[in-house]
């Protein structure tokens, strides 16, 4: 159901960038720790979109694996699923070094090709 | 017409974080100390903070109670006294009139709602989010720690399947722990899947109930609020 604010979210930043140009791309990277339904998001961000700049533009998600590392030994690996520690040392002073992301990357605009002075 | 890539590389949740930002800053003027409590709907947030109610004397604690709809539990936390016949101050945010009835609180819902509360006379500050396991992890209102009840009812499974609350939080209040002989609940495997999730992360069994573990969580707060007036 965040789904829907979370659109929202994503639409004011892509109308703030768009500049009222017409959008037919929002690039978003979701890091893989996050709890967000890509399916949902295209859903209501088709409907919080309509009549704006951004209707009907297109949703090009990157998902970004979980990366962790661990503080004591050093060792960096991806993590699908818990558990939260060191495969090596079973250490659990660990860091998210991605995974965590949740931005948008870019937008892609119509734009006159050439401005010609009248 | 030609198309043109624009990079943007701006968080979501950063008109969000911008406001819980401002909140932090009215907290810390206040010298609060401000906790977001989590949970499942009927995990027994509200019972919990009944109770430690009872057992609160020498903190001044303000509670904001978070719903999509209804004032029951703003009613019940009115209605309860400290140890010395007082009362808390309390204020209700509904998600649903002019919020879309949202299912979780946003740092704009928090910071509309923190003019009907006396932050000047305040040590700490609840924040009891509306019952959800998924979205309240997404968004800070400006807290300092992020807490969250567990009840027993609910399954050794859950750390796994929303990870992002369980490893939101300092502290895990494991609830309705009266229960434990009648369910088939294994508290260990819990405890485990927990520490998998969020390693080393702190837990309290209760029980508003039979009050089992209340006065740990009431030592809890006093101490997170103690610290910032300390501080």
């Amino acid at each position: 159901m965040h789904e829907l604010s979370l659109s929202q979210a994503i639409l004011d930043t892509a109308l703030r960038h768009a500049d009222g140009r017409r959008v037919t791309a929002i690039g978003l990277r979701v890091g893989h720790l996050r709890q967000v339904v890509p399916d949902s998001l295209e859903f209501y961000l088709e409907l919080v979109s309509r009549e704006t700049v951004c209707e009907g533009a297109t949703l090009e998600l990157e998902l970004v694996p979980a990366r962790l590392r661990c503080n004591p030994c050093g060792g960096e690996w991806e993590l699908e699923s818990p558990p939260f520690r060191c495969p090596d040392c079973a250490g659990s002073d660990v860091e998210v070094v991605a995974g965590n992301e949740f931005e948008v990357e870019s937008i892609t605009v119509e734009e006159e090709a050439c401005i010609a002075p009248r | 017409m030609h198309r043109t890539k624009v990079k943007v590389l701006e968080g979501v949740l950063d008109a969000n974080d911008t406001i819980a930002q401002a909140n932090r800053g009215d907290f810390d003027r206040a010298n609060i100390t401000v906790v977001n409590l989590m949970s499942s709907p009927g995990a027994g947030k509200t019972s919990l903070l009944e109770a430690v109610i009872g057992q609160l004397d020498g903190v001044r604690l303000g509670v904001l109670e978070g719903d999509v709809q209804g004032t029951q539990d703003a009613e019940r936390i009115a209605g309860a006294h400290t140890p010395s016949g007082g009362h808390v101050p309390v204020a209700q945010i509904n998600t649903d009139p002019g919020f879309g009835g949202e299912c979780h609180l946003d740092a704009n819902m928090v910071r509309s709602a923190l003019p009907s509360l006396p932050l000047d006379q305040l040590d700490l500050l609840v924040i009891e989010n509306v019952g959800n396991l998924v979205c309240p992890a997404e968004f800070r209102v400006g807290e300092d720690v992020r807490a969250m009840v567990f009840s027993v009812t609910e399954g050794e499974d859950k750390p796994f399947k929303y990870p992002l609350m369980f490893r939101a939080v300092e502290l895990v209040l494991v609830n309705k722990i009266d229960l434990l002989p009648h369910l088939d609940f294994d508290l260990d495997e819990f405890l485990t899947n927990l520490d998998d999730v969020n390693p080393g992360v702190e837990t309290i069994h209760t029980s508003a109930k039979t009050g089992e573990g209340v006065d740990a969580f009431r030592d809890w707060l006093a101490t997170r609020a103690r610290r910032s007036v300390a501080a």
